[in-house]
């Protein structure tokens, strides 16, 4: 069968494609988290977002982060939401919205009349934003401008035989249209090091694969856990390599064409790992401390959409970038089914093969693209948290591509 | 039994199906009783399997064992651990295993 998947995504000054129209309303330290959260729930618009940092210290990788998805194609329109005195450098982060063509308004509490008055101002900013984001012209999308990222949570024994390997599938068939797809987590893919490498382009690019999985490990020795939740072992999981194996299932038999550290960019499409473990020594605890905290690094490298897998059972979605939930368990999904957008437990019950799932994930990827609610959207959940890390710049080796080119 | 055998070379099953105690099951041609309720996406032993023996699933290592298991005994943190980084339970958080 030959579909034309004409999309028409949301067509950005700096030339990139959104295929939401979110204005998101970002407070820069948990002071301005109660007037943005305000701002928000009395717009009552499900185009209106909440993201946001806590910490008051500066921290270069927040900065980075909330840079890469103020401007993110989904995005319309920003309002900064400031206590005033916090760390955070709203200005760099407003300059560099400016320089994306975006609107962008800051509002400063203490330079505001406080909390009623913020609030209100707030409700008139976002109203601008979204006239301006309104007038967003639409273009033709390609399936090669698309960006998919995959994650899993709560895995169990199922997730590795019937989701993972459904969503490798998608990875396979979309990286082949030349979309970039961008699977993660390290600190699950230990004991994967070696098989993984071998799928690297490059054998400096094999090598970086290998060294970023060592650093998970040694990270997380220290941390004393590794990614491995006890729900994880009741639902049949034993080991850290044996839930590795089921997540790297994911990422599908192609190439591995690079490695990006949240909030870069693919320079092209194909498979890329993102590398979600801060460099150097242990600081500011565990590397991301729940599922969203990923899911916001993959939205952070330009991730439209999120296949997020899930055995024991997720209910999350996401702020900015629509979450596609698939069920890996078919007794998880009787009982959360209103929360789930695939069923691939079918596969465990002889309901479904690898194939189809793959297939029936694949066309809801472009629907979703098309402006199709997921189940999560539909729900309201619009999760968000980002925390301190610290990175270094990807090294040469990382990017084969972009070097030859 | 529903169980799914993921790669040749493995040496544990993978439940599609809970079984329970008692129920008399077929692995690899040998009949087996098993000696414990075990829920879906848990893992069972395809033969007997030593301590200090590599458990394979998708043909790869996981983990060794750690305790003797029988055919179509329940594979799981009570007999084997991983030879990366110890898994914890509920109730262990906080008391690091090794």
């Amino acid at each position: 069968m030959t579909m034309s998947h004409a999309l028409s995504g949301y067509l950005r000054a700096d030339g990139r494609k959104g295929i939401r129209n979110v204005v998101a309303v970002a407070y820069l330290v948990e002071c301005a988290h109660h007037v943005a959260r305000a701002i928000v729930t009395r717009s009552d618009d499900t185009e209106v977002h909440l993201i946001g940092f806590p910490g008051c210290y500066p921290n270069a990788y927040a900065l980075k982060v909330m840079q890469a998805i103020t401007t993110h194609p989904n995005v319309g329109g920003v309002l900064l939401v400031s206590l005033g005195c916090e760390s955070f450098n709203r200005e760099q982060l407003r300059a560099t919205i400016e320089a994306s063509g975006r609107p962008v308004e800051t509002l400063v509490i203490q330079e505001n009349g406080g909390t009623a008055s913020t609030i209100a101002k707030g409700l008139e900013a976002v109203a601008r934003l979204r006239t301006v984001a309104g007038q967003t012209p639409r273009a033709p999308m390609a399936i090669s401008e698309l960006v998919i990222g995959t994650i899993c949570g709560g895995s169990d024994g199922t997730s590795g035989i019937t989701a993972n390997p459904a969503v490798g599938r998608v990875f396979d068939r979309l990286g082949a249209a030349g979309a970039a797809c961008v699977f993660e987590e390290t600190g699950e893919l230990v004991g994967c090091e070696t098989i993984m490498a071998s799928r690297a382009i490059t054998p400096e690019l094999g090598l970086e694969l290998e060294r970023s999985v060592q650093k998970a490990e040694a990270y997380y020795t220290v941390m004393g856990y590794g990614s491995f939740a006890p729900g994880n072992a009741e639902g049949g999981l034993t080991t850290q390599e044996e839930k590795s194996m089921g997540a790297y299932s994911k990422s599908g038999s192609a190439p591995i064409v690079g490695i990006l550290k949240p909030g870069d960019l693919p320079p092209s499409g194909g498979l890329y790992l993102l590398d979600v473990v801060p460099d150097g020594e242990v600081r500011f605890g565990f590397p991301n401390i729940s599922d969203n905290a990923e899911i916001v690094e993959l939205i952070a490298c330009g991730a439209h959409i999120t296949l997020f897998t899930t055995g024991r059972g997720s209910v999350v979605g996401s702020a900015i970038s629509p979450v596609i939930k698939i069920c890996a368990n078919p007794e998880t999904y009787r009982k959360l089914s209103g929360d789930m957008d695939v069923d691939a437990g079918r596969i465990m019950e002889g309901r479904g093969t690898l194939d189809e799932v793959g297939a029936e994930i694949h066309d809801l990827v472009l629907a979703v693209a098309g402006g199709q609610r997921t189940v999560s959207e539909a729900l309201g959940h619009q999760e968000f948290i980002l925390t301190y890390k610290a990175f270094d710049p990807i090294g040469p080796a990382c990017l084969p591509l972009r070097r030859a080119s | 039994m529903s169980a799914i055998l993921l790669h040749p070379d493995d040496n544990v099953l993978v439940l599609s199906a809970p079984v329970h105690a008692g129920q008399a099951v077929t692995i690899d041609g040998q009949a087996v009783t098993v000696i414990s309720d075990v829920a879906v996406g848990h893992k069972l032993a395809r033969h007997a399997l030593a301590v200090g023996d590599k458990v394979l699933k998708y043909g790869a290592p996981i983990g060794s064992i750690t305790a003797p298991v029988a055919a179509g005994g329940h594979v799981h943190l009570h007999n084997m651990r991983s030879d990366y980084i110890a898994s914890h339970t509920r109730q262990a958080t906080g008391a690091k295993g090794s």
